[in-house]
């Protein structure tokens, strides 16, 4: 019956986006202000689609599986947490979120943008409803989430068990947050190049977007890092994996966006460059989602998946991205005769240095997650790009980065000369010194690791100065910059520090290295509703005498029927000890991993506080920087 | 002679230009060395000389094929054509069973040899990695 409901309001949905373009282009000859009726049917739209989101919600949380979508990746005996959750964890669920969110946001738009021209307004709309559209279509027609299956099976195929978990709970719906609201970015540049509205106005308006979406971005991809350190058992928080790097990428768009939106704001430059970015931060977005849902990509964490899928969304991608080329090319005019010139050393040229970074960052990573397709395709040889690749392109790049990072943000507008430059020069020796003293206890290439952590340094303690100097002004800018230097400290410190013991033992064994001992003591077994828990007990004995006990878990799922383990973490604030049981089939012996990671929880508060720097910019009545 | 201005812009784009080269050769120049390829036992058994980089190799865990010491784990992997043993030490994924697929990555000891520094995991059992799908349909 619910699924029933969803299926139908889906129809409606789709039949009021018609609707809408048909009273928008009405609208667009006749008066001055914007049609009700309008109005009313995005709102009515964005109804339908809740309304089928719901149904989809109470099919899952009823077991309904006469609905195919709700038997493949449900059961009776999960939790209801999770039956809720799988609303979004599997494929077609989570495309009607991103329908719904889709809905969700145009619907904001129309609110907040009362003060916009109403030509730009339309025109937002009406690219915004040529996107929904295809979500539409691609919904009912290839990946329907309300499926009758007859007869009605009497059990459900169960929840894949590693997506049965908190974080992976709330990942899906914030990342599709920080996706999604690209979209509205997109359509909104591309009214605003076609009404000739790219202006410091739309900047400013549009920046609310942006900031939005680069928060819940950041956010969502911080989860999903989380998750698969804790849940995956591979000791990390990034392994550079194709389907992490697709979220990565707009990300990166994303954040060169959010300066180059500064720039334009002030001195209405720039405005080409304004456009392609968000252009692409969608286009990267749409093809995340086109990229992990196809199969193509050769990743572990691809789930098992549909290839006519992927071949819609790539037809639905290059005819949006066609579309805005054309728009680029006939539309956009560059109106940027008198402010056009740079001084070399000026806050917007500065800005300019990050883009550049930013768009080389972003290279690499799409270099290396698409060249492996592209060989497979042209010569059939199958390969795979590791780390190694990304930490070699990657980190020396970083050093002049963080470095411009620390400068840029003290820098004036047009023109500028270098400031503070006692301090500076004081952080630069104190970073430099603290640096060597503290690699050199390593034994670890000194040269370029002393450099790195200089720079990181230098960027820490410049911005750490700005929140006494600068005190409120630019608070949200400086807690985003402060936030990511403690995020390459705790990362190149979270590298060089750690410890790993990978070894098989028998229950009663103790393995013994130069640093600790460990013993495995027991295993216990419990029984919870939808698996069986075997508990580990292990007890490391450290060199200073201290005792750490651990109790890894392996959790044997009924339906579907999987083994996973979960990782126990003794967190504090310096140090993580962590340590995976695994099992193998008709052995005596169980694979153990323990890890000490230092810094490991400073990666996920630094994180935290660079999108509270964005979400703080929120509550500004006016930007300054 | 040229005003600063232009000789500014000339140095300027000179800049982009050597930045530029330099980023593409790094690029290629990383790649080539860090491309791992993925070989099937019976491609590795094909092979005029043995593989000195890094690569990945895959298809079935042979049957009853599991052994483990507290050091490391010894198994087959098979495509049902050809085999080839395996060594490994280091974290074993829990759906790494007998009869399963599975994909490692390592270096090549002989043709009969491989010595594993990775195993890799997946996240979902009906997944089946693409070059062991492939690998598989060919026998």
């Amino acid at each position: 019956m619910a699924s029933l409901i969803g299926s139908y309001s889906l129809g409606f949905g789709l039949f009021f986006s018609f609707l809408i373009i048909f009273f928008s282009f009405r609208n667009l000859r006749n008066t001055e202000i914007l049609d009700k009726r309008i109005l009313s049917f995005t709102f009515i739209q964005f109804f339908f689609v809740v309304i089928s989101f719901l149904g989809l919600i109470v099919s899952f949380v009823n077991s309904d599986f006469s609905n195919e979508t709700v038997f493949n990746n449900s059961h009776t005996t999960k939790p209801l947490f999770y039956k809720i959750s799988g609303t979004w964890g599997n494929h077609e669920g989570s495309l009607l979120l991103w329908l719904l969110v889709l809905t969700l946001f145009i619907s904001i738009f129309l609110i907040k943008s009362k003060q916009q021209p109403k030509k730009y307004r339309i025109f937002t709309l009406l690219f915004q409803q040529i996107i929904i559209i295809g979500f539409f279509i691609f919904l009912i027609k290839t990946s329907s989430p309300f499926n009758y299956i007859s007869p009605t099976p009497n059990e459900g195929l169960g929840l894949n068990p590693i997506l049965q978990d908190p974080a992976l709970a709330i990942h899906p719906p914030i990342l599709y947050l920080g996706y999604v609201g690209s979209s509205i970015i997109f359509s909104s540049a591309l009214a605003a190049m076609v009404t000739s509205y790219v202006s410091k106005e739309w900047a400013k308006h549009v920046k609310q977007w942006v900031l939005a979406s680069w928060v819940f971005l950041t956010l969502g991809i911080l989860l999903g890092s989380i998750w698969a350190y804790y849940e995956l058992g591979w000791g990390g928080f990034w392994f550079w994996d194709p389907v992490e790097n697709v979220s990565l990428m707009p990300w990166f768009a994303l954040t060169t966006l959010l300066h180059c939106i500064l720039v334009l704001e002030k001195k209405k430059i720039l405005t080409s460059w304004a456009m392609i970015l968000s252009i692409a931060t969608f286009a990267l977005s749409m093809s995340g989602t086109f990229l992990v849902r196809s199969g193509i990509l050769n990743s572990v964490h691809t789930f098992a998946n549909d290839p006519e899928r992927g071949l819609f969304i790539l037809i639905f991608l290059f005819i949006l991205i066609f579309l805005s080329i054309f728009i680029f090319i006939f539309f956009h005019t560059e109106k940027e005769k008198l402010e056009n010139s740079f001084f070399w050393l000026s806050k917007e040229s500065s800005i300019l240095v990050n883009n550049w970074f930013m768009m080389y960052f972003l290279s690499v990573v799409l270099i290396g997650t698409i060249y492996p397709i592209f060989l497979e395709v042209l010569t059939t040889n199958k390969i795979s790009v590791g780390p190694p690749f990304y930490n070699k392109l990657i980190l020396p790049f970083l050093i002049p980065f963080l470095v411009a990072m620390a400068i840029g943000p003290n820098l004036n507008w047009v023109k500028s000369d270098f400031k503070n430059k006692f301090y500076m020069t004081m952080f630069l020796i104190i970073s430099f010194l603290l640096s060597a003293l503290i690699i050199k206890q390593f034994d670890i290439n000194f040269l370029i690791n002393t450099i790195l952590v200089t720079s990181a340094f230098f960027l820490f303690f410049s911005t750490f100065r700005e929140f006494f100097v600068k005190r409120f002004r630019n608070l949200s800018q400086n807690i985003a910059h402060f936030g990511f230097s403690l995020l390459i400290l705790s990362i190149l410190f979270n590298n060089i520090f750690s410890n790993e013991v990978i070894t098989n033992l028998k229950i009663g064994e103790t393995f013994k290295t130069e640093k600790f001992t460990i013993n495995f003591e027991k295993i216990e077994q419990e029984d919870e509703k939808n698996f069986k828990a075997i508990k580990g007990k292990f007890n490391v004995q450290n060199l200073d005498g201290t005792l750490d006990i651990l109790n890894p878990e392996l959790r044997i799922y009924n339906q579907p029927n999987i083994i996973t383990s979960e990782a126990d973490i003794k967190t504090n604030l310096l140090t993580d000890k962590f340590m995976t049981m695994n099992y193998v089939q008709n052995q005596e012996y169980f694979n153990i991993r323990y890890q000490v990671k230092p810094f490991m929880i400073w990666i996920w508060i630094s994180v935290i506080l660079i999108s509270f720097g964005g979400f703080l910019s929120f509550f500004k009545k006016r930007y300054e920087i | 002679m040229y005003g600063r201005k232009v000789k500014l812009r000339f140095f300027f784009v000179l800049l982009i230009l050597t930045t530029l080269a330099l980023s593409v050769f790094l690029l290629i120049k990383s790649l080539e060395e860090n491309v791992i390829f993925f070989k099937s036992p019976t491609e590795i058994k094909a092979l005029s000389e043995i593989e000195k980089n890094k690569i990945r190799i895959g298809g079935m865990v042979k049957k009853d094929s599991i052994t483990m010491i507290s050091k490391e784990i010894k198994f087959v992997v098979t495509d049902f054509k050809n085999e080839i043993n395996v060594v490994y030490s280091g974290v074993v994924p829990n759906l790494f069973a007998e009869e399963k697929g599975v994909v490692a990555e390592g270096y090549l000891k002989d043709k009969n040899f491989f010595l594993a520094t990775k195993i890799l995991a997946k996240h979902d059992e009906n997944y089946m990695p693409p070059e062991v799908k492939a690998a598989l349909e060919e026998k």
